[in-house]
């Protein structure tokens, strides 16, 4: 078949919104945009499970620990529904991680922000997984199969992540002074880099175009970001709580909120690997994999054992 | 079809041109562990479905961590692990060939055939 025509022929698929699934023939650039993309979404949730992992120690309650564990455990499993759906394209869990772990892959840059207070614990399950359901929702409609699957279940479990964190901040904002004052600290610190995470702006990333074309992408940055701006400005109010950014109030010809102008150098900045905790993180990912290497040999050479046991 | 350079996703930020590369990593596996592919019957009376996939070094730990990864909230009360390597698809090239000789085969539906409505429970 010449290649014009299946490329075509794969287009008109996508147009018509039928799926594409892991034998169908695929365009390369189609092929490595999605796994770049989906590997990259699953280091985030493995290395999103850093930044709470050191509030589970700390936890202020019995409750408030089960619910962590709970929601910690929750994003391992995203990340592996995720690898598992990235591995359909070709790519081995080994060489992802490989990415991973000598910074050819990235992940969301959120991460590599410290969680000074517990009242992080809540400013990261409003804010930061509020984010991050803007983004995912549109992606359970995404024109690769075992991506769109994995998103859904990934959006099921997702909703009780930004509820618990709200409800972290809504306790705290009704607590004392210095509580109240913990909490419109995190809201502070986590405000500017939550809206940083739907990437830069639609100016300065110009291959959107191909990606929504190809439906793994439905919405551009600015847009999810205009919508999450617009939510997270009215659950504000219920905190009694407010945003740092002076810029933001409604604009009522637009119909939307206004917001003052996104630090884009911070955010390159800590892509770079200069954030506040990137060497930590990565740091803690490469040990856990190196300290667990004699436990994935042993594990491999038993169970050989055990074969050759029954063979004979 | 040639804007394809860099792209920006949520966590996706390109390629190594912003990346953290001075901090190297030995491959130190000897071998990946097998893959399996998961299928959870959700309760009594449906079947096995398909649910993604995982790794594990024999079908013991591949249901365990099954339990573990696909059904933290009561999604399933039966587990079926299958080694990847078992399974053997039909190849979507020849959808064409196997699936469509079907469709001129409309006598195989019910509606294909015009009887008086006055017939009763048919």
């Amino acid at each position: 078949m010449n290649s014009m025509f299946w490329e075509e022929l794969f287009q008109q698929k996508i147009d018509n919104e039928i799926k594409i699934e892991p034998k169908d023939r695929m365009p390369e650039k189609y092929r490595q945009t999605l796994i770049r993309q989906i590997s990259q979404h699953a280091h985030s949730e493995i290395v999103g499970m850093l930044p709470e992992g050191n509030w589970i120690t700390r936890a202020p309650s019995l409750k408030r620990k089960a619910i962590l564990l709970a929601k910690v455990q929750d994003e391992a499993g995203h990340g592996l529904y995720l690898y598992s759906a990235a591995e359909t394209l070709g790519i081995s869990r080994d060489e992802m991680y490989n990415q991973l772990h000598t910074g050819k892959a990235k992940y969301s840059s959120i991460f590599n922000y410290p969680t000074l207070t517990w009242a992080d614990m809540g400013a990261i399950g409003w804010l930061v997984d509020g984010a991050a359901i803007m983004n995912q929702v549109p992606l359970c409609r995404t024109s690769y199969g075992p991506y769109a699957r994995a998103m859904v279940r990934i959006c099921k479990e997702e909703s009780f992540h930004q509820r618990q964190g709200f409800e972290i901040l809504l306790t705290l904002s009704k607590g004392t002074e210095a509580q109240k004052a913990m909490c419109q600290d995190a809201i502070d610190r986590w405000w500017w880099p939550s809206i940083m995470m739907f990437g830069p702006t639609d100016d300065a990333s110009p291959n959107t175009e191909q990606s929504m074309r190809w439906k793994i992408k439905r919405f551009s940055n600015d847009e999810l970001r205009q919508k999450f701006i617009n939510m997270i400005a009215e659950q504000v109010k219920i905190l009694g709580m407010t945003l740092p950014d002076p810029d933001l109030k409604w604009n009522e010809e637009r119909k939307q909120y206004d917001f003052g102008k996104i630090n884009w150098e911070e955010f390159w900045n800590v892509l770079a690997g200069n954030g506040p905790c990137n060497k930590q993180r990565l740091h803690a990912r490469i040990k856990a994999w190196e300290d667990g290497a004699w436990v994935r040999d042993a594990a491999l050479a038993y169970s050989e054992k055990k074969q050759t046991h029954k063979a004979a | 079809m040639k804007l394809y350079t860099n792209k920006f996703y949520y966590g996706d930020y390109g390629e190594s041109k912003h990346g953290a590369a001075d901090i190297s990593s030995p491959q130190t596996n000897k071998q990946e562990w097998p893959l399996w592919e998961i299928f959870i019957r959700s309760r009594q009376g449906l079947d096995h479905k398909h649910v993604g996939s995982l790794h594990a070094v024999d079908a013991a730990m591949a249901i365990e961590n099954a339990r573990d990864v696909y059904t933290r909230r009561m999604e399933g009360i039966s587990i079926w692990a299958v080694e990847s390597k078992h399974i053997h698809a039909s190849n979507p090239d020849d959808a064409a060939n196997l699936y469509e000789p079907s469709n001129d085969k409309v006598y195989r539906h019910p509606t294909f055939y015009n009887l008086p409505d006055a017939i009763k429970h048919m």
